[in-house]
């Protein structure tokens, strides 16, 4: 009982304790030393107990409602009335146990890769787990934001310090977006406070706000949330950021990062905004096909594996956004829930295929120290059980259907039609693209005669990579054939929320 | 029986899991034992299936497996629809299957991916499966794709070959076009049933069709017409109907096995079966008949002429493959659906010999494949020779093999169909091309055939030296599959087209029903046989295979001084009427460009440059400017004020 009551803040603090005592105990000194072993062993018992803690979020919630469940709230900062208030729905288990899942996966994957800077490493990755949940878990304004803000640091931190070449370029070009999109959303929550006279989240939905007020806070969150997505034009950071951070800050980067956007979209933007939602809901449609079809045709370019599959997120994202905003555009009395459940499976599928493609690359990266695609060539002689997941997670990526990457896109697909032909066209062309750019990077990496030396010298995965790619390629295969149960979870709350939306803010 | 079609799906799929994760421990002998074991179970109660139907009366079933999601009152599901179409598409694919299975022995037997092998194509049996068997779009749709990435896998199975992943990666994508189209019409159809369910949307499928949809202002086109269209789309890429054929060709990279078993006799024919399946809703728009029917005239005749100028053995099978899928699409705009699928069958039983016979000539001329080194070969293979024999006969239709049956009275069908009043245009395109066709298919057909079994031999003397009969794993599969081709026909044709089999698994409109109208008329397999040579089909035939005898056999330096004088035409042909330049050249160079333009342009000087970077350089000279007046003086400040007081003082002036 009282697990359950504080589950939530166990699992934001816990990591970020074991996060913190990591720091403290300090600097492993070399990788290889039996100090830096018990580092690596503490930090990945820490997010395996969280993710075993977090089991418990799915297996105590109760899927027939759209209200919050696991609620903490105590008072915080009482003189302007913000409060410690968490609590869950069926839109945010799911990402935050994509959030607990990962981050084990990503601290085995940095095992004995992470040559400098052991302890802080992992601490990096356990505090912004924390945070990460926190971000997802808030109900507080307030707390939202300082989640939200405070999430950047290890980020910045892990690529400005692990990075590659060009590292400082990138971070400062990704803390400057994400930065100056959130700070906009600090003015839109000064605001909504002023009007309600407090922080709670669930309380700015029920709020009434006139028509300009809306228009100007959807503008000051579109902001934030679409540098975080992200979505054309404001994505240009997430290729150099991608590039440059090390294997395991482009997993948590891609697969629970960029979601967050995704996530302020339905918990903020559409409930509290409902009807600037609408007024701008062709704008985002616009933009969400840019996404798929421009972006798509950049990712065909591109040269460097990151690169490419960083562009490759924000076309797939641009399902995400696409499906959220769908609803306006649908007469019939069908399709919104299909169109907005299909942007939640696909952030969820693609935290797992993104992961599990950066992973791929790290695994070649580890070994021949390059990204371009020009420098490999035929690695299915030498590393035969690599090449086999490889070319499983492109199929996933490119929307094969039995793998995760088709439930999502189907839906929205299904949805867009009952809009309109032309949506669902464009939204289609994902088809042809995304196998496009996918399988033409695993014809000239994986395919082939041995290209040159290194490649003849590739060892195949070793029993660390195997076990990561292994479960990710279950769980890839597991929501592709059996999404019901993660359908299931969702569908109260997000017919809850188009309810909601249907009820205008202005009458 | 519903574990009987858990079974026979599962049965292949276990094998195929079997043999590609364990491969290695368990060894070659037990990959093929276990993978043959698999497809043996699911043909044997396939077969089991079809005669409950046949003889034992069963009844059509219609069983929910397990529900994939549902939301917003989309049941999306997984499901078995087991009808009559259904099991004879099952013992189709599966005895082909099984048949391939056995003679992979024989064909891969020195290759390093013997398990790989075998585990794809028992994938590829359970994927087919999935897709002939289905109750519902969404696990059409899987099928569909499935057969897609194990055609994907297969044909670049010697992935170190760079012409084999080119061509697999092109057969992916062209098939990609084609889903497009496809995903597009099943979303169609959930925009106006809100079901993916056959049974639902049949019965609703009067109410599609009175609707009218708007994709481009100011038009209105029958819904049912489009969503059609749209689902034709999906099987012309998958069934390589012009203008989305170029990936058939090319993947004869892919080890001969598949080629038969995929690329001839089962997935190609995915796209026809899909046709014949949707018939309650291609019965209500004439117009999606009629490009059906248009584009399957155009493939059947333009991809045979190409026939004649390949020096492939492979190749020369390939285009005469999509010829005859040209010809049953052709069926299907007839609303001859039943001598579609029964041109289907017959063609899976003789094109997977003349596959599996091309390959037994292959392994004898160690992989040699071009037909120009070949010639003479009958003395040495004479169970190769005959059965290839039998299989060209049946594809050119020679009275009483089952190509004949199959291929005469689907040319009757068209002649005879409701066409002929309802559009002429259409009717005389479709009529000419399947009829002139008949004497181009004789022609490539027994080019070929002459040109490597009789004449003079022409490989070199170490190879003559090697040339000889290949093992039993090779041979009995092909005698196996000689014994359908031949005598088949004789037995099916009456019942699959006359006596109703298909029920009502197949639904025609009345005014459309040709095959009805032809089976008055009907008198029995015999009779069609003995009027053979009383209609124009038989001397079109005839007559191509003479014109081959002539200039292979007997002159067989005219077809050279043929080619000098009409070098246009040859050039025309040899370069498959530009298609292949459109697609490479045209749209996937186009793509290129467009991409790297967007990505140099757009992002980088637009996005980075002048918005991202040029706001930093903006804000960077701005505050080099508020910089250069802090200057730290007090006099400067001092002068600050005053210029900023008498601003102010003038503004406030000035207002009042």
């Amino acid at each position: 009982m009282e697990l359950t009551s504080h589950l939530l803040s166990i699992l934001i603090w816990l990591p970020v304790a074991g996060g913190c005592a990591l720091l403290a105990i300090g600097d492993a000194g070399d990788a290889g030393s039996s100090r830096a072993g018990a580092m690596r062993v503490t930090a990945l018992a820490v997010s395996l107990l969280t993710l075993l803690l977090s089991l418990g979020l799915y297996t105590g919630f109760d899927g027939t409602t759209a209200a919050m469940q696991f609620v903490e709230r105590v008072p915080w900062i009482e003189a302007i009335g913000a409060s410690y208030y968490l609590g869950v729905d069926g839109i945010s288990v799911p990402l935050i146990l994509l959030t607990t899942f990962i981050t084990p996966l990503v601290v085995i994957a940095g095992w004995d890769t992470i040559k400098s800077r052991p302890a802080q490493y992992f601490a990096a990755f356990l505090i912004l787990e924390g945070l990460m949940v926190g971000v997802f878990a808030a109900l507080d304004g307030l707390l939202f934001y300082v989640f939200w803000e405070f999430m950047l640091v290890p980020m910045f931190l892990i690529i400005g310090v692990w990075g590659g070449q060009r590292r400082i370029y990138a971070t400062l070009k990704f803390f400057l977006y994400t930065f100056l999109g959130s700070v906009l959303m600090l003015v839109s929550f000064v605001y909504l406070y002023l009007q309600t006279g407090s922080f709670d989240l669930l309380g700015w939905m029920d709020a009434p706000v006139a028509m300009q007020a809306q228009k100007f806070i959807f503008i000051a969150f579109l902001l934030a949330f679409a540098v975080k997505v992200p979505m054309w034009p404001v994505h240009t950071w997430l290729p150099d950021a991608h590039v440059e951070a090390p294997t395991g800050g482009s997993v948590i980067l891609a697969a629970i990062m960029l979601k967050m956007g995704g996530y302020g979209f339905v918990r903020l933007s559409l409930p509290i905004v409902p009807d600037a939602s609408g007024y701008f809901s062709a704008l985002m449609i616009g933009l969400s096909l840019v996404a798929v079809v421009y972006i798509g045709f950049v990712a065909l370019m591109q040269k460097d594996m990151k690169k490419l599959i960083a562009y490759s997120s924000i076309a797939h994202m641009g399902f995400v956004t696409l499906g959220f905003f769908l609803l306006w555009h649908i007469s019939g009395a069908t399709g919104a829930v299909l169109g907005m459940q299909g942007g939640m499976v696909q952030m969820i599928s693609h935290g797992l295929i993104s992961g599990a493609m950066f992973l791929c690359v790290g695994v070649l990266y580890d070994r021949v120290h390059s990204r371009k695609i020009a420098d490999y060539g035929g690695v299915a002689n030498t590393m035969p059980a690599f090449a086999a997941f490889f070319v499983l997670f492109a199929m996933a990526n490119a929307g094969l259907p039995g793998t995760s990457g088709f439930v999502g896109e189907f839906m929205v697909i299904m949805a867009s039609f009952k809009a309109n032909f032309w949506i669902a066209f464009f939204a289609a062309t994902t088809l042809v693209l995304g196998a496009a750019y996918t399988l033409w990077m695993i014809k000239r990496v994986v395919y082939g005669e041995v290209a040159n030396e290194n490649v003849a010298e590739l060892k195949d995965m070793n029993r660390r990579e195997w076990l990561v790619l292994g479960i990710l390629a279950v769980s890839v295969l597991v929501v592709g054939l059996w999404p019901a149960p993660l359908v299931e979870m969702m569908d109260p709350t997000i017919q809850n929320l188009i309810e909601r939306i249907a009820l205008s803010k202005l009458g | 029986m519903y574990s009987y079609y858990l079974a026979i799906v599962l049965a292949p799929l276990a094998a195929a899991i079997v043999a590609g994760l364990f491969g290695k421990q368990i060894g070659r002998t037990a990959a093929h034992s276990v993978t043959i074991l698999g497809v043996g179970i699911a043909t044997a109660l396939s077969a089991l299936v079809l005669y409950r139907f046949v003889w034992g009366g069963a009844e059509s079933e219609n069983i929910s497996v397990y529900t994939w999601a549902v939301t917003d009152g989309l049941r999306m599901e997984v499901g078995f629809l087991v009808d009559r179409l259904t099991a004879l598409m099952m013992t189709v694919v599966t005895f082909v299957s099984l048949m391939v299975h056995v003679y992979t022995i024989g064909y891969m037997h020195d290759d390093p991916g013997y398990q790989r092998f075998f585990s794809y194509i028992s994938l590829f049996t359970f994927a087919m499966l999935m897709l002939v068997m289905s109750n519902n779009f969404l696990q059409l749709f899987f099928g569909w794709e499935a057969v897609g990435l194990v055609s994907y896998l297969l044909i670049g199975f010697w992935f170190k070959r760079e012409t084999a992943i080119f061509a697999n990666l092109k057969a992916f994508l062209v098939n990609r076009v084609g889903d497009f189209g496809f995903i597009l019409g099943i979303a169609g159809i959930v925009l106006y049933t809100n079901s993916l369910d056959y049974a639902e949307v049949f019965s609703q499928a009067d109410a599609i069709a009175a609707q009218s949809v708007s994709v481009l202002p100011g038009t209105a086109w029958n819904a049912m017409t489009l969503i059609c269209i749209l689902l034709f789309i999906g099987a012309m890429g998958k069934s390589a109907q012009a203008p989305l054929h170029v990936w058939l060709p090319d993947s004869m990279e892919g080890p001969t096995p598949i080629s038969a078993l995929i690329h001839a006799a089962t997935m190609v024919t995915a796209g026809i079966f899909m046709v014949a399946r949707m018939s309650p809703l291609y019965e209500l728009s004439v117009h999606a008949l009629g490009t059906v029917m248009i584009i399957g005239a155009i493939t059947a005749f333009f991809m045979g002429l190409l026939g004649i100028v390949q020096n492939d053995i492979k190749r020369v099978v390939a285009y005469s493959t999509l010829s005859q899928l040209g010809y049953m699409t052709v069926a299907l705009g007839a609303s001859a659906y039943g001598a579609a699928i029964f041109h289907l069958m017959t063609h899976a039983f003789f094109k997977a010999l003349l596959f599996l016979a091309a390959g037994s000539v292959i392994i004898a001329m160690h992989h040699e494949q071009d037909i120009r080194k070949m010639g003479g070969i009958r003395k040495y293979m004479p169970i190769t020779y005959w059965t290839s024999l039998i299989g060209s006969l049946a594809l050119i239709g020679f009275p009483g093999t089952a190509g004949f049956f199959s291929k005469d009275l689907l040319i009757e069908a068209v002649a005879d169909s409701h066409w002929a009043e309802t559009d002429a245009l259409v009717y005389w395109i479709a009529y000419l091309s399947v009829l002139l066709g008949v004497f181009v298919t004789a022609l490539y057909s027994f080019r070929m055939f002459f040109l490597v079994f009789h004449g003079e031999e022409r490989m070199d003397a170490e190879t003559k030296s090697h040339l000889h009969e290949t093992p039993w794993v090779v041979t009995v599969p092909l005698i196996l599959l000689a014994i359908p081709s031949a005598v088949i026909g004789w037995v099916t044709v009456g019942p699959v087209l006359f006596d109703g089999y298909f029920g009502e698994a197949i639904v025609v409109d009345h005014a459309h029903d040709v095959l009805a109208h032809l089976g008055e008329h009907w008198h029995g397999a015999l009779s069609l046989v003995t009027h053979a040579p009383m209609t124009p089909v038989f001397w079109l035939a005839a007559a191509g295979v003479l014109v081959a005898w002539f200039l292979y056999l007997k002159r067989p330096e005219l077809p050279g001084k043929i080619r000098e004088r009409f070098q246009w035409a040859y050039n025309l042909l040899d370069r498959k009427y530009y298609f292949d330049d459109l697609w490479i050249r045209g749209f996937a160079g186009g793509g290129r460009k467009l991409g790297a333009f967007l990505w140099k342009k757009g992002d980088e000087v637009v996005i980075d440059g002048v918005l991202v970077n040029g706001t930093a350089n903006t804000v960077g000279r701005l505050a080099g400017v508020m910089r250069q007046i802090q200057t730290g003086y007090l006099y400067t400040y001092a002068f600050a004020m005053i210029i900023g007081l008498t601003a102010f003082l003038g503004w406030l002036i000035w207002l009042k």
